[in-house]
């Protein structure tokens, strides 16, 4: 729980980063087109960067830092490591969350309906053939 | 933070303190692992071990670099490279990236030089050859045992099977004050045990997990938060600034002019944006801008500097008497770096020192930039380079450094600039040049190629800054600093060898005046005349520059002329090379793609919505520096143009390989980068400004497209020096694709990007 004394309209990527100096969600775009920015707040993938910090009021919000460490990383980093998914790794959690959020709600889902949730996220450095075997592989875990 | 030592602290103090530098975690971001600034070290001297390698009394290796890692791998693949050369394992080396104040000056970390320059027989690598070598040397009279007895490993110096002394106990913290050895031994490649394998990123965890630092973490006590406004027109200039128009937002400190650079510095970074918005600013009209439809046309009207790369000066003749010419004209797109994430940087700059946290791939030229800027020596500046985001040539972190130092020197405390993502779009980067390209080729009875000549127009505007020219980035620009321009000047006749290397030279030719001969192909007779017009907009080296546009025009034309002597495209190659490292990728592709030999287009082509085919492209990079094939199945869309690719077969030879699960990487995201920019990208504009300032206008293939298969087959090399292989595969990927749509359809794309409208019209077209 961390109380901030901002402006209500702030987004809740500005109070994460400036403020409380987390570094799992990056800036991207400020629109909300690309992911990078990405937060689970309870559990829905949400792009913090045109989330004013008001509409979070007591929900909890998890960051790809949250969600795992590197001493013990949750399951869908474990397969990104296995993967070795990424290159600069500035989309990672917009990729990661988008996919973890999706997943947990839709076990069963296929590769489909996997890509149909990722349309809206980015990686520029086309990470995507590794990404979408990582995504797979957590998918597959879920599915037991 | 403070854990790090300084240079100065290094150079001059004891072994413990060089233990302590060693202690700090992988983990530990780089930027403050590094010290405080204290010291002026410009003249870290490149010849000097010491600049390169120290080893603790631990044994612990710091190795200092001025090429840095943005993604491509660059930092494991370095450490890997000390660990081999030192005989000590990874996590016994520690690389300190791009910090100018402790690393030797590299120039800029671009053009698939890093791997040519610090793993061959200079730089890095011969450092820690040197270093390994004076440690033996070292030893020799502490075992009472002649040099060439001793052996190298895990840390230690021993006797062959007897008493070893370890290089801590050796070294003892001192400076080895020894000059770089050119004759120092590298390890054999058949020896290698940590270099040549496969060695996952040294931070994926910290990077899966967000623990990594990025630029855009970077925060300095009592740092302020700045954004730029940017002229709203190409071109435009201020008129007025009512600064009066911000008076009253809360945090607001400053509102900072210089010519028609236009910044406000804020507390908070929400005070900063609202601020930019509203400060009312008047602006001139701008110089217009050429309409985007008749561009390729307006590119070859402009006045030009004029290159003859090659000539061997009978191409005419031999056109004359050729049994057909051949011509065709490509055009390629501006197209944008597009970092993922928009650039960021923080300045602190003081009346007598200034210190910069960046993610230029360039810290040493961004340190004289700044200094220009701000009026200090450069002695008193220092860059540290901090990961941002994957940057591919030249994207905003060179313009946001010198925005943040303008807005910090205003304010005489620390700033951090984030760029908006139309700042960076319109405003921040250089994009990749806008190129057409005209061929022609003359061919025998048989279609063997008698002649080629071709004559590439690209426009240009400002590029990297280096060291004197902080104007060409934005803004620079926008303070006063003149962008290099294009000076017409008309072509003189080559002397020397011919250039064959450059990027507008096929790989095919190989022509010879007064004997002296060159290229990677077998046609003799070759011409290539280069032409350079200003660009409207600021242009930069993209991944691949020049080479990726002219290597889709080369290899479209091979495709063209293997159709019109009725040959199997990969067939018809090998008939016009002779250079045995690109015979052997293009080779090797086929062999691994099952490539069945018959001409292109397909015989069969149906009448069904789905049309498959194949296409193949390939390079010599820069003449020399790697090799590369590549393969590419298509499903053509017939009723709406869309081009699905269904698997790449790629083949790279870039010599001994450093790290092939790097290498496997780099190729693998080349070539869905280079699917991305040949399918959907593309730089627009209006009559005013850039328009493709987001996602929405600039399109990049996301996460959810049908990913296709790529299969990569390494051709390791030993007997050859190392080459770069980060922009190798992508300079082939819209040709290949090209030629896949050509072979599925009959329909020949000649301009990038190949969206479904295009391909649909190729196809309307077709006779």
């Amino acid at each position: 729980m961390h109380a901030v004394d901002v402006d209500p309209e702030t987004p809740l990527l500005y109070v994460l980063g400036d403020e409380l100096h987390l570094r799992g969600p990056k800036f991207g775009c400020g629109l909300g087109q690309c992911g990078a920015c990405t937060v689970l707040m309870n559990g829905h993938a949400v792009r913090s960067c045109v989330t004013p910090v008001s509409e979070v009021k007591h929900a909890e919000i998890l960051t790809l830092e949250g969600l795992g460490t590197s001493a013990k990383p949750h399951p869908i980093q474990q397969a990104f490591i296995d993967e070795e998914a990424a290159q600069c790794g500035f989309c990672l959690s917009g990729v990661i969350l988008s996919a973890k959020a999706f997943l947990d709600r839709n076990p069963k889902a296929t590769d489909d309906q996997i890509r149909e949730a990722l349309a809206g996220v980015l990686c520029r450095c086309f990470a995507h053939a590794r990404m979408f075997k990582a995504i797979q592989q957590y998918a597959k875990t879920r599915h037991i | 933070m403070t854990t790090g030592l300084s240079r100065r602290e290094f150079l001059t103090g004891s072994g413990a303190l060089v233990v302590s530098f060693s202690m700090v975690p992988l983990l530990e971001p780089l930027a403050s692992g590094q010290g405080q600034f204290d010291t002026h070290m410009s003249h870290i001297d490149p010849t000097r071990l010491d600049s390169w390698i120290a080893v603790a009394s631990d044994g612990m290796v710091t190795a200092y670099t001025g090429k840095c890692d943005f993604g491509q791998g660059m930092y494991t693949a370095q450490t890997q490279l000390i660990a081999e050369e030192l005989c000590v394992s990874i996590d016994r080396v520690r690389l300190i990236q791009c910090d100018t104040s402790v690393t030797p000056d590299q120039g800029t970390t671009s053009g698939s030089q890093s791997t040519p320059t610090n793993f061959n027989s200079s730089d890095l690598a011969q450092a820690a050859a040197t270093a390994r070598e004076a440690l033996i040397k070292m030893a020799a009279p502490n075992l009472g045992v002649p040099a060439n007895l001793l052996t190298a490993s895990n840390g230690f110096i021993s006797v062959k099977g007897g008493r070893r002394v370890s290089y801590g106990e050796l070294i003892a913290g001192k400076k080895f004050n020894l000059a770089l050895d050119l004759k120092a031994k590298r390890r054999p490649p058949s020896e290698w045990t940590v270099l040549g394998k496969p060695v996952p990123s040294l931070d994926i965890g910290a990077l899966m997990t967000g623990q990594s630092e990025f630029v855009h973490n970077v925060h300095v006590p009592g740092m302020l938060h700045g954004r730029v406004v940017r002229p709203p027109a190409v071109g435009a200039t201020v008129v007025n600034v009512d600064e009066g128009s911000v008076r009253g937002i809360p945090g607001l400190v400053k509102v900072v002019v210089r010519q028609n650079f236009i910044g406000v510095v804020a507390e908070k970074q929400t005070q900063a944006i609202t601020a930019a918005a509203q400060l009312k600013v008047v602006w001139t009209t701008g110089i217009g801008l050429p309409a985007q439809k008749d561009f390729y046309d307006y590119i070859r009207k402009q006045p030009s500097r004029d290159v003859l790369m090659v000539d061997s000066r009978d191409v005419e003749q031999q056109l004359a008497q050729a049994a057909t010419v051949l011509k065709a004209t490509y055009c390629h797109p501006y197209q944008a770096h597009g970092s993922i994430g928009a650039s960021c940087a923080v300045a602190d700059v003081r009346a007598d020192k200034a210190t910069v946290w960046s993610s230029t791939q360039s810290v040493y030229p961004t340190r004289a930039g700044v200094a220009t800027l701000v009026g200090l020596p450069v002695d008193d500046v220092r860059v540290i380079f901090v990961r941002g985001s994957g940057c591919y040539g030249l994207n905003g972190a060179d313009a946001v450094s010198f925005d943040a130092a303008l807005l910090s020197h205003a304010v005489q405390r620390p700033v951090r600039v984030q760029l908006s993502r139309a700042d960076e779009m319109a405003w921040g980067e250089n994009y990749g040049a806008a190129c057409v390209i005209d061929q022609r080729a003359g061919v025998d009875a048989t279609g063997t190629i008698v002649a080629w000549e071709c004559e590439p127009w690209s426009a240009s505007f400002g590029g990297r800054p280096g060291y004197d020219h902080p104007g060409n980035v934005i803004t620079g620009a926008l303070a006063g600093y003149p962008p290099q321009t294009v000076a017409p000047q008309a072509a003189s006749q080559p002397t020397g060898e011919l250039r064959n290397g450059n990027n507008a030279v096929p790989s095919y030719v190989g022509g010879c005046v007064g004997g002296k001969c060159g290229g990677t192909g077998s046609v003799r007779s070759e011409r290539v005349l280069t032409h350079t017009v200003n660009s409207p907009f600021f242009t930069g080296p993209l991944r691949s520059p020049l080479r990726l546009q002219n290597t889709f025009a080369h290899e479209c034309f091979m495709d063209e002329l293997s159709a019109h002597a009725k040959a199997d495209p990969v067939a018809y190659r090998l008939r016009h090379l002779r250079e045995p490292r690109i015979v052997d990728v293009v080779k090797a592709a086929a062999q691994a793609a099952k490539w069945e030999a018959r001409p292109s287009p397909k015989s069969d082509l149906r009448r069904g919505q789905i049309a498959n085919g194949r296409g193949i492209a390939c390079v010599a990079y820069e003449g020399d520096n790697g090799y590369v094939a590549l393969i590419v199945e298509v499903d053509v869309d017939v009723e709406s143009g869309r081009v699905q690719a269904k698997r790449f077969v790629v083949a790279q030879d870039c010599g001994p390989i450093s790290n092939p699960a790097g290498l496997r990487n780099q190729i693998e995201g080349g070539v869905l980068q280079g699917m991305s920019r040949a399918l959907s990208e593309e730089v627009t504009w209006n009559d005013r400004r850039i328009t493709s300032t987001n996602w929405s206008s600039y399109h990049s293939l996301p996460l959810g497209i049908e990913v296709p298969a790529i299969d990569c087959v390494l051709i390791n090399r030993s007997d050859v020096e190392a080459s770069g292989a980060g922009e190798t595969a992508i300079t082939v990927v819209a040709a290949a694709l090209g030629n896949a749509i050509f072979d599925a359809t009959g329909a020949r794309l000649r301009q990038v990007p190949f969206t479904g409208a295009r391909v649909k019209a190729a196809l309307e077209s077709r006779s």
